[in-house]
């Protein structure tokens, strides 16, 4: 199968190592990928401000862009949800309507791909920790995304997954966690306390974006825990003795997390 | 002047880092949390139960102007006089007409939001009237002078020790801290009242279409007491608050229940017909119905948002959000707090002056999920902020999303801006947290994400 991998601007920038892992899995499978090298952005900063007239340019170039792609895939249950859920609320009565539609049913997050449209649970990954998995609000409730990244989490050896009592938002919120730093970091707090909670060295989450606020809070208050993408998590051993290029992130060898030294964290 | 958004953002700012109060709700939410799913087990099928909700809500409000009239005209059979109050003025001037009509000193209340939503209270009081109310929690809050903090839980964020002292100062009673003991003492009150009392003031959970019927709600037996003892009844309720056949409440009372309280059913649920019937032992003399609009035929005409009227004022959404459970709900300075009230609020009091309730929301969607009758009250927060926005745009804010928009799509924009946050990344330390620091509103409380030395598609582009 012929796949468009949308690379959000966040992960290209930041967590370049959740799209290498997706693009190292997939090419396992078998699949060939195309990288959508000139889409960065999908809108929905702009969309969930309000700012619609804003969002829609954004929103025409993707459709433009991926008009003749046989599949999306989105390494982020987030801006999924944006091209899947809200693209054709944002063009509705508009020349582009029909192009929405069309892009929202081949669109699909990491996760989901994986175990709905390939039916693949098991990638031969090994990850020896304990993990407890964050279910990103717009996967959870827009992309309806439950149960895949459990299945996956299932199948890699040595890996414990303990759920957290509560099933609840991590505070991010995209622009919120900048106009209500206070609540937005309150909700964080409490994310990180019913992770801690469960005893896991590690936050699993399909957003990288809800890990980024999680991550800089455990960065800030120096708590005893780590976040990772599922994707770096299933490309973890997947060769043996392939090294993740050096892209300057603090994970850098998904291979072996026990090896790897995150110092704060690790204390 | 303080505004609605200036005073929310300062009592945010000190609510959300309380650890004493964000303690005491989460501890007393998570005890309900395990009620309420225990009472859901035992629905047969709870998503099927609240897409029935729904569709009978549906129904009730696509044709509210049929079933109001049924409503009302089964009342007024019985002897009732119904009352048509466009607005919360002219609702208030009735309620306080016919409290001077029958020359009441005292008036005795039980938990009624909507008498919160018109402030009916203050009015009653500045006309000369006692106002009591008898719900406990509306109750312990009436004394300590505050607004409810919860629409079912009034008192949830008063410890013990909080409603002792207040009896103690107020009553000048409280032998102790024991709940039991203090509810006495309550009680010692409140009996004295409903036999003063001249008239009774109650709200309504539903309207029943078909047999013209009242239908309350509670606990403590306090409602009854305040439609029974007082020569005269008053219910003020919202005209959303109809149903259409009494077989209705056969899912509402149960559901209403278990996701408000955490019960299977709640203590006491009486339906009002009208005032004493020739031959009847007890009840009132006289019963007046308020019907309320104040805006919602408003909510009505709007398609997009007419579910909001689906609401029963349950606080399912109240107890689920992480909002609402971090800020509390007397910060919100509304009626209505939580999820439901920020959809509402803007209908009810003007989009402009309420739309940052709408903004201050991570949109997670926990609320749209837990609401019984299924008002997709996430959805209408980003509708709210779309008109909001339409009708009022921030230049500045237009302009940043198109910079951002241009930036982030121009390849080599892009690439550029990524070189330079590297360099720039590296001096960041220098303000990191402070207030020049450009990322204060994320460093003041949170480390900023480091850029990754080689991006993504720089990675893919060597690679092909």
């Amino acid at each position: 199968m012929k796949i468009t991998l949308f690379v959000p601007c966040f992960v290209d920038a930041l967590y370049p190592q959740v799209a290498i892992s997706t693009v190292r899995i997939l090419e396992k499978l078998g699949h060939t990928i195309e990288v959508a090298e000139d889409l960065n952005c999908c809108g929905q900063p702009a969309f969930n401000s309000g700012c619609w007239a804003e969002a829609r340019p954004v929103g025409e170039r993707v459709l433009d862009r991926l008009r003749d792609a046989e599949t999306v895939l989105i390494p982020s249950g987030s801006c999924g949800a944006m091209l899947r859920r809200f693209y054709p609320e944002l063009f509705a009565g508009t020349p582009h309507e029909a192009a929405a539609r069309a892009l929202s049913a081949k669109v699909f997050e990491f996760s989901e791909f994986l175990v709905e449209k390939l039916g693949v649970t098991d990638l031969g990954a090994r990850f020896p920790a304990k993990v407890t998995y964050h279910d990103g609000c717009h996967s959870l409730r827009e992309m309806h995304i439950q149960s895949a990244p459990r299945k996956l989490l299932a199948r890699v050896r040595d890996l414990e997954l303990v759920e957290m009592k509560q099933v609840v938002c991590c505070g991010f919120g995209g622009t919120f966690s900048a106009k209500f730093p206070m609540i937005s970091t309150a909700m964080g707090e409490v994310k990180c306390s019913e992770a801690l909670a469960t005893g896991a060295e590690y936050i699993v989450s399909c957003d990288s974006s809800c890990l980024m606020h999680v991550q800089g809070l455990i960065d800030r208050q120096k708590l005893k825990l780590k976040t990772i993408h599922l994707a770096e998590v299933l490309a973890a051993g997947m060769d043996a003795g392939y090294r993740m290029p050096d892209t300057g992130c603090r994970i850098q060898d998904t291979e072996c997390p026990d090896t790897n030294e995150d110092g704060r964290a690790d204390e | 002047m303080p505004t609605p958004v200036t005073r929310f953002k300062s009592a945010s700012r000190v609510l959300a880092r309380d650890l004493r109060h964000r303690d005491l709700i989460q501890s007393a939410l998570g005890k309900y949390e395990i009620k309420r799913d225990e009472m859901k087990a035992r629905f047969q099928d709870w998503q099927g139960a609240r897409q029935t909700a729904a569709e009978i809500k549906y129904e009730a409000i696509n044709h509210l102007d049929r079933y109001l009239t049924e409503f009302v005209t089964k009342l007024e059979a019985r002897g009732t006089k119904v009352h048509w109050a466009s607005t919360a003025e002219q609702a208030r001037q009735i309620i306080t007409g016919i409290c001077r009509d029958r020359q009441a000193k005292r008036i005795v209340k039980s938990k009624a939001m909507t008498a919160e939503e018109i402030h009916l209270n203050e009015v009653l009081e500045k006309a000369g009237f006692e106002v009591v109310e008898s719900d406990l929690g509306e109750f312990i809050v009436q004394l300590r002078e505050e607004t409810p903090y919860h629409i079912v839980f009034p008192a949830m964020h008063l410890t013990r020790g909080e409603i002792r002292e207040v009896f103690q100062r107020k009553l000048g009673d409280a032998p102790s801290d024991n709940p039991e003991e203090l509810t006495m003492v309550a009680r010692r009150v409140l009996r004295k009242k409903y036999v003063e009392a001249e008239v009774g003031i109650t709200g309504a959970n539903f309207a029943i279409a078909e047999t013209g019927m009242i239908s309350v709600t509670e606990n403590e037996g306090n409602a009854r007491l305040t439609a029974a003892l007082p020569k005269t009844m008053i219910t003020l309720l919202g005209i959303e608050k109809v149903l259409p056949k009494l077989a209705d409440l056969a899912l509402f009372l149960p559901m209403l229940a278990t996701v408000g309280a955490g019960q299977l059913i709640s203590g006491y649920n009486t339906m009002y017909g009208g005032p004493r019937q020739s031959g009847e032992a007890d009840g009132p003399e006289e019963f007046h119905v308020v019907l309320l609009d104040n805006n919602r035929t408003v909510m009505l005409a709007d398609a997009e948002q007419r579910d909001a009227l689906h609401c029963i004022r349950c606080g399912a959404c109240l107890n689920v959000c992480p909002i609402f459970r971090n800020v509390g709900g007397q910060t919100y300075g509304t009626t209505y707090p939580g999820p439901i009230g920020s959809v509402i609020t803007p209908h009810l009091r003007g989009l402009q002056e309420w739309k940052h309730l709408a903004f201050a929301s991570s949109l997670c969607g926990a609320c749209t999920e837990a609401c019984p009758v299924k008002i997709d009250l996430h959805h209408h927060l980003l509708q709210h902020r779309r008109t909001a926005r339409a009708e009022k745009p921030v230049w500045w804010e237009k302009l940043a999303f198109r910079g951002f928009a241009l930036l982030v799509n121009t390849p080599w924009l892009w690439r550029l801006s990524l070189a330079m946050g590297r360099i720039g990344q590296e001096f960041h330390g220098l303000v990191k947290g402070t207030k020049l620091d450009p990322a204060y509103v994320w460093t003041q409380s949170r480390e900023a994400p480091p850029l990754a030395k080689q991006s993504f598609k720089s990675w893919w582009r060597n690679r092909q």
